[in-house]
């Protein structure tokens, strides 16, 4: 396979038609490169988008209570619904397929929060010990509200790592030392990051405890959990939930108001489709503007072709077989694809390199980069494209008669 | 060394079928140095054609070393070719975009003769032409007569055992054509059977025996001294 003469013999003929062989490997480079840039775009903005979303947990569903637009069991229009505990211990006990569960009640206004002389003002979310998978929050120090903090009222806070800056200037260790939240000690239990900037602004307490030191009695204001489940039957699951809150609160199932209902799962399968969708579509322009490409070389191969007829002739007289001329040929038109391709290849990366620089801070997109594994496709696409480029004029070199070839003057 | 037997060869262009050889018995002997002569569509660029396997042919028999040449794949006549004969060409078919020594390598390479050595030897054969301090040069900054005897030096690179030159004197002035002839002639004393095609006079009488094609047969052979050898009486065919 490797003949070092033959490459040398292709080499010398290219280097002796430089002009020819830059404007063939030109299409080549061009179409790459537009594959490159497209599909790496069409990565930034998916990053982007993906994200946004994985900032909080991407298969949460999340509930509201509303106002009744329809009269039912004798409840008049426009009653405002209440969540209690109670539902958020039904939903936990008889819906099936829920990963992490959270009810949250909320204190009203932000606190002031204090540790010693340093004052600040973040917000205070009251959760379960689910809610930390539900915000994808991570802990740095120490745990999460637990079980037994809910159990047991006890008043301790996990606060995120930005509130832990903010309070602790000298150097304190945060874990173990008590905060003081409108006035009433928690003692700290651990130190949480969140992959959105907004969440690490926060501090965490027990649920039960804010409904008792905050007057709240037995009210929640949400409820979100994860699934585990597919769109569909998340769907499912919503309906399952809708009726069973109808029932408890009286309200028509119907009713678009009374229950609000979020589901990220669904936007974010959503957002994937479009995705498979939008890369789809980058492939099969990516894939034209190639085909373009080598068309383009093919063309260009066929008038060098026409154009090199007589030393065609001149080396099947002197021994060369139809073998050597396809080879010859063959082998130009892959060379100078490959390295017009990688050329190509390398300056689009180059440019997404820059522009992920420069679009560092604009929203939706991120890292538009073409990952490696598409570099070693689009490689292997450039080696498959030379050879279909070079094959017609080498097949069409190789039936050139000598006799023919020596008579074109 | 060449042998032929009633050979005919036909050209169809369209409509019409052009009848070139119509059939003649020749036979060349190793060693000879023979100039075919004759008028312009007479048919002896075709025979040389034949001979060289750069054409077939379409009836009779055609042995070179006493293999019978028919109708073979285009590697096999590649080979023949490379192994047999050398080429010698009115327009010196030199490759442009390559030196004198790489032209002259460059059957070698058909040989997978390596690079080293093939450079080699083209430099020997270009010294031999006196063309030394040429070899680095482009055929485009080469005289006529030069570029003639590079195409030769690049013929005989292989050792062939035929040479086949089409109108080798046709592109050079008389003093050079005199010149090339006697290159003809010194690798002819080495044993290497010559074949000239030629219109020239001058030229055919420097070789040791002409023949006279007209109308695609053999007109006359003679040998040097003039005398008539044979005579075809089958001009009233035509």
């Amino acid at each position: 396979m490797f003949d070092l003469d033959k490459w040398q013999e292709i080499f010398s003929t290219i280097q002796k038609n430089k002009l020819r062989t830059l404007l063939t490997g030109f299409s080549v480079a061009w179409g790459i490169f537009m594959l490159i840039i497209l599909l790496g775009s069409g990565q930034g903005l998916q990053n982007g988008v993906e994200t946004e979303f994985k900032q909080d947990a991407v298969n949460s569903i999340w509930l509201f209570p509303g106002q009744t637009s329809k009269a039912h069991n004798g409840y008049s229009v426009g009653r405002r619904i209440k969540f209690t505990n109670e539902d958020y211990d039904q939903v936990n006990q008889k819906i099936s397929g829920i990963e992490y569960i959270s009810s949250r009640y909320f204190t009203r206004g932000n606190g002031v929060i204090s540790y010693n002389n340093e004052y600040g003002t973040f917000d205070i979310i009251s959760c379960h010990p689910g809610y930390q998978n539900i915000e994808n929050a991570s802990m740095v120090k120490g745990r999460f509200i637990n079980d037994i903090d809910i159990d047991k009222f006890r008043k301790v806070t996990s606060i995120g790592t930005q509130v832990a800056e903010a309070l602790f200037k000298n150097g304190d260790e945060p874990v173990g030392k008590y905060l003081k939240v409108n006035g009433i000690p928690f003692q700290i239990v651990g130190v949480f990051t969140d992959p959105s900037e907004r969440d690490i602004n926060r501090i965490y307490i027990p649920v039960s405890t804010a409904q008792k030191v905050f007057n709240g009695g037995n009210t929640i204001h949400r409820l979100s959990f994860t699934t585990t489940k597919s769109v569909e039957e998340s769907e499912l699951m919503i309906e399952e939930l809708k009726k069973d809150f109808a029932k408890r609160h009286n309200f028509d199932v119907s009713d678009e108001q009374a229950l609000f209902v979020n589901n990220t799962l669904r936007e974010y399968k959503q957002f994937q489709n479009l995705f498979s969708g939008i890369r789809i579509f980058v492939w099969i322009i990516g894939i034209g503007t190639i085909i373009a490409g080598i068309v383009g070389v093919s063309n260009i191969m066929m008038i060098v072709v026409k154009e090199r007829t007589k030393e065609i002739g001149i080396r099947k007289a002197i021994g060369a077989s139809p073998g050597s001329i396809i080879s010859l040929i063959l082998f130009e038109s892959i060379l100078i694809t490959s390295i017009a391709g990688y050329i190509g290849l390398v300056m689009g990366v180059g440019l997404l390199e820059l522009l992920s620089k420069a679009m560092e801070n604009v929203p939706f997109i991120k890292d538009p980069q073409a990952d490696f594994s598409v570099a070693i496709y689009a490689t292997i696409l450039l080696i498959i494209s030379g050879a279909i480029a070079g094959f017609v004029p080498a097949n069409k070199a190789a039936k050139i008669k000598p006799i023919i070839a020596l008579r074109d003057e | 060394m060449i042998r032929i037997e009633s050979l005919h060869k036909s050209y169809v262009t369209g409509l019409n079928k052009l009848h070139v050889l119509k059939g003649f018995d020749l036979n060349i002997e190793e060693g000879e140095l023979v100039s075919i002569m004759g008028s312009s569509g007479s048919g002896k660029s075709t025979l040389l054609n034949i001979i060289g396997i750069l054409d077939n042919y379409d009836e009779g028999k055609y042995y070179l070393d006493n293999m019978l040449i028919s109708s073979m794949s285009e590697k096999k006549a590649a080979l023949l070719r490379n192994k047999y004969i050398g080429f010698v060409f009115q327009s010196f078919n030199l490759i442009s975009f390559k030196n004198a020594l790489e032209n002259v390598a460059l059957p070698l390479y058909y040989q997978n003769v390596g690079r080293k050595k093939r450079n080699m030897m083209a430099m020997e054969f270009l010294d031999k032409m006196e063309l030394r301090e040429w070899a680095h040069h482009l055929p485009n900054e080469l005289s006529g007569g030069q570029k003639q005897r590079i195409a030769i030096a690049r013929a005989l690179i292989t050792k062939p055992r035929v040479i086949l030159a089409d109108e080798p004197t046709g592109a050079l002035d008389s003093a050079t054509s005199i010149e090339v002839m006697k290159i003809f002639k010194e690798i002819n004393d080495q044993g290497v059977t010559v074949l000239i095609v030629t219109h020239e006079k001058d030229i055919s009488e420097m070789t040791n025996k002409i023949i006279r094609l007209k109308d695609g047969l053999i007109e006359s052979i003679e040998t040097r001294n003039g005398k008539p050898i044979t005579h075809s009486k089958v001009e009233a065919y035509v």
